[in-house]
């Protein structure tokens, strides 16, 4: 645990370097994030039915989206570690004390709470002073609040316990591009980055229930929003749970599957 | 000009050494525009329309400006990645040679990967276009080319104000991205539909209404008052350029006089 | 030919904040501190001299080397070169010169050799008949003809060394910078390098001016040095004249005959090694004649082999910047 710890605090260290960089970032989501949201009002004007989720749940979800973009992007990665599967220095690796896929999934971790850590409240604060309806409001109850807490955290290890197969899969293709692309492009969509999952057509909503990615956003976003009642948050909490431990479990198979072969190979 | 073919040929053969990685990023440049025009579709699916705008029209504004995007991040990569010159000092280089600082920066680098992008959105015009019952007039077909050209004189433009920054810090530069990927995004859809300082922003400062918001009204009819303003929209937006340049050589000057 | 006068140079350098108070205080102000890089430089070179440029590392020898390629604007001073204001006319006057930093290539990496040289001759617009003359003799004295069809990124660092030279010279440039042109190379492309150097200037009269840390470069080519330590020129002349002036110890080797009896040295020597058959000593040749020392040590000793080497200019160098304080 404490290696982990302090992976994180050198990540903090190193991420506090790049300040200018960070406040850039907090620029660019913001605007993004009124872009999205002035897009979505525009539709939202003369819509002839009552959506599935009203414009104020929704801005809500867009500026939780912008704040926790790094817990929530596939795209965010470490090309350290691709390197690493790709030119077969793997092996050094593989002489750590540390299991492999704790040491990684840790790295991984840690790279995307330091920049979120950066990032977010910035954002989280100057979205809550915007005028009316564009603010960013507090959650209802205390519950909610708990409960989006342990949903984005919750949504956080389990995005990281997916992307562990990002990098897995490299070890077979042997070229990140087509991982990423095949990850970042599903993911994306089904996490409902694009559009949010209640939006989404019936047979669309169908596939995306299934999948694991809508799980890591669309949930705990809309937690916060109320839009998904307490009970009903409750039940998805324990799905995020159930999906974490059958994913990591299936990970660390699979890595150590491909390991094995590396070992075989020489690699 | 001759010599920046020459430069685009010696790249092209650079990139036809990495063939597989090629076209591995040019089906990613593919797929990521097509996400996001699913989800455009899948609004207008559930909506029917965005402010009296229908769903051909604004796929038609997606499809210029996604063109004008992948044109100019494909020809004047040279000035998107213009901070990696400046760090391994090889713009340097660039002065010692008796040609314009423009050209060899434009010819410098290039991206071919964004053919992906490019026929996605030519897919989603040619799509568009089918579905639109527009009359076509040869003036409406050079508004349509202009609107293209337009927007990649605004992107490269704002792309030559982020590496005149350079200049001075290459920290910060992903502010730049606000006006290219985020007007890339932005411009997507007809202007009218956001609110009005955004519209006036993006008109008369850094004109990606003139790409096609404008010019558009025109081609499909709805135009108020007289055609020949909308039509030359996009010829004045081009002029955002020449700023740009102006800027640039001043960029240019400076580091001249710091060397830093 | 090349002229400069009164040449000076300062940078502006932000000051660097620790902690995270100064960090976020310096995103709205910062504070500069003033370097002098060059403080009036003054030297002219003729057609067809090699010159080497030394001096430690910051003395200033990149920012002379910028200014007169039309890189740098100077603060203060003339510099007429060919006629030419190198930052006045940029497009006009590079075409005049070639530029070899050691430590950048100007090659296309993923491409042929080959069509590199095609791509400079459209940007130098070198005529055809021009261009096909040149890099055939570039070619051939170089010994380029086995990698010029092979991508750079395949070659070593020397055979991509001497193809940087040949690309800066396509264009048949008067003059040539070199920015340490034999770093990081082995011995043997080392001399392959200094050979061409000398024979382009021999044959085509290509007036050099070479910067680098590496003395040999300096001995095999050039036969004046300009010296710079802070920003100033503290010698200009020949090599042998500098040589003459703060080169004056010289080693004695003296190998004889078994010899137990203590043995009387030459005024003011300084032994190095002393065994019961050589003896290693150095002198000031300005106190003590070399010929003096050996005929006293003659009358002692039987002599069997004698060597005198004169102090590696290496030496002398380091000695100069230790006097100089720089």
């Amino acid at each position: 645990m404490k290696v982990y710890l302090s992976v994180l605090k050198l990540r903090l260290s190193m991420g506090m370097q790049y300040r200018t960089a960070a406040l850039a970032g907090v620029a660019t989501q913001f605007f993004w994030g009124f872009i999205m949201i002035m897009v979505f009002e525009a539709f939202y004007e003369h819509a002839s039915s009552t959506p599935p989720i009203s414009l104020k749940e929704l801005i809500q979800y867009i500026w939780l989206q912008q704040a926790f973009l790094v817990f929530v992007m596939m795209w965010f990665r470490d090309n350290e570690l691709f390197d690493l599967i790709t030119s077969g220095n793997i092996s050094y690796e593989l002489c750590r004390p540390n299991g492999l896929y704790g040491f990684w999934y840790a790295k991984l971790l840690a790279q995307r709470l330091s920049s979120a850590i950066l990032r977010c409240f910035p954002i989280l604060i100057i979205a809550y002073f915007l005028p009316d309806p564009y603010n960013l409001e507090l959650p209802h109850s205390n519950t909610a609040f708990l409960l989006f807490v342990s949903a984005l955290l919750l949504g956080l290890l389990l995005l990281v316990s997916i992307s562990m197969f990002l990098y897995i899969s490299v070890f077979v293709t042997l070229s990140p591009m087509g991982s990423l692309l095949v990850f970042g492009v599903l993911s994306e969509f089904f996490a409902g980055l694009i559009i949010p999952v209640p939006l989404m057509p019936d047979w669309l909503q169908q596939i995306a229930n299934v999948l694991p990615f809508r799980w890591t956003a669309d949930f705990p976003f809309r937690v916060y929003s109320g839009h998904i009642p307490e009970h009903e948050a409750a039940i998805g909490i324990l799905v995020q749970l159930s999906y974490l431990i059958v994913l990591i479990w299936l990970g660390r198979k699979a890595l150590n599957g491909v390991l094995k072969k590396v070992v075989v190979q020489g690699g | 000009m001759s010599v920046y073919f020459k430069y685009l040929l010696i790249h092209f053969k650079s990139q036809m050494q990495y063939r597989t990685s090629f076209w591995l990023l040019s089906l990613g440049q593919f797929f990521i525009p097509f996400s996001v025009f699913a989800g455009l579709y899948f609004l207008f699916e559930r909506f029917g329309q965005i402010k009296g705008w229908g769903f051909f029209e604004v796929a038609l504004c997606f499809a210029v400006i996604h063109m004008a995007f992948s044109i100019s991040e494909c020809f004047a990569r040279g000035f998107d990645s213009f901070s990696d010159l400046i760090i391994k000092g090889d713009f340097d280089r660039v002065l010692v040679r008796p040609r314009s600082t423009f050209v060899q920066v434009l010819g410098s680098k290039f991206e071919f990967t964004r053919a992906g992008r490019l026929l996605q959105s030519v897919m989603v015009l040619i799509w568009a276009l089918s579905s639109l019952p527009i009359e076509w007039t040869i003036t409406k077909i050079a508004t349509l080319v202009l609107m293209m050209t337009s927007g990649v004189f605004i992107f490269t433009g704002i792309y030559m104000l982020a590496a005149t920054m350079c200049f001075w810090t290459v920290q910060g530069l992903e502010v730049a991205n606000i006006f290219t990927d985020g007007g890339r995004e932005m411009a997507q859809y007809p202007l009218n539909i956001y609110h009005k300082w955004v519209a006036r922003f993006f008109t008369y400062v850094i004109p990606f209404g003139t790409v096609n918001y404008l010019p558009l009204q025109y081609i499909l009819g709805k135009t108020q008052g007289s055609d020949l303003m909308y039509m030359v929209t996009p010829a004045l937006g081009s002029l955002f350029i020449l700023p740009c340049f102006f800027v640039w050589q001043f960029g240019v000057r400076h580091y001249r006089s710091t060397g830093s | 030919m090349i002229h400069l006068e009164g040449i000076s140079k300062s940078y502006k350098i932000a000051k660097r904040q620790t902690g995270l108070r100064q960090a976020a205080k310096a995103l709205f102000y910062r504070e500069y501190t003033t370097i002098a890089a060059l403080k009036d430089i003054s030297f002219s070179i003729n057609q067809g001299e090699i010159v080497g440029y030394i001096g430690p590392n910051g003395a200033g020898k990149s920012t002379t080397i910028k200014i007169m390629s039309g890189i740098l604007v100077p603060d203060t001073g003339k510099c007429t070169i060919m006629g030419c204001t190198p930052w006045k006319e940029r497009t006009s006057y590079v075409k005049n010169i070639g530029v070899v930093f050691g430590q950048r290539s100007q090659l296309w990496w993923d491409v042929p050799v080959m069509d590199s040289f095609e791509l400079l001759k459209d940007i130098y617009k070198v005529p055809q008949q021009e261009y096909q003359t040149t890099i055939k003799l570039l070619i051939e004295t170089l010994e380029l003809q086995e990698i010029v069809n092979s991508p750079v990124r395949q070659l070593s660092l020397g055979q991509r060394m001497r193809c940087e030279i040949a690309a800066s010279l396509i264009h048949s440039p008067q003059i040539l910078f070199l920015d340490e042109p034999t770093i990081g190379l082995d011995a043997v492309s080392k001399i392959a390098v200094r050979k061409f150097i000398k024979t382009i200037n021999k044959e085509k009269g290509v007036t050099v001016i070479l910067t680098t840390h590496d003395m040999n470069d300096i001995e095999a080519l050039a036969e004046r040095v300009i010296l710079i330590g802070k920003g100033n020129v503290l010698y200009d002349g020949h090599l042998e004249e500098l040589r003459k002036r703060f080169g004056t110890r010289k080693t004695i080797t003296a190998d004889y005959s078994q010899n137990t009896s203590p043995i009387k040295m030459p005024a003011g020597a300084e032994i190095l090694s002393y065994t019961q058959e050589r003896l290693s000593i150095s002198i000031d040749t300005n106190h003590t004649k070399t010929s003096d020392a050996i005929t006293q040590l003659s009358q002692q000793v039987e002599l069997t082999d004698v060597t005198i080497e004169t102090q590696p200019i290496e030496d002398i160098i380091v000695k100069l910047y230790k006097e100089y304080q720089i």
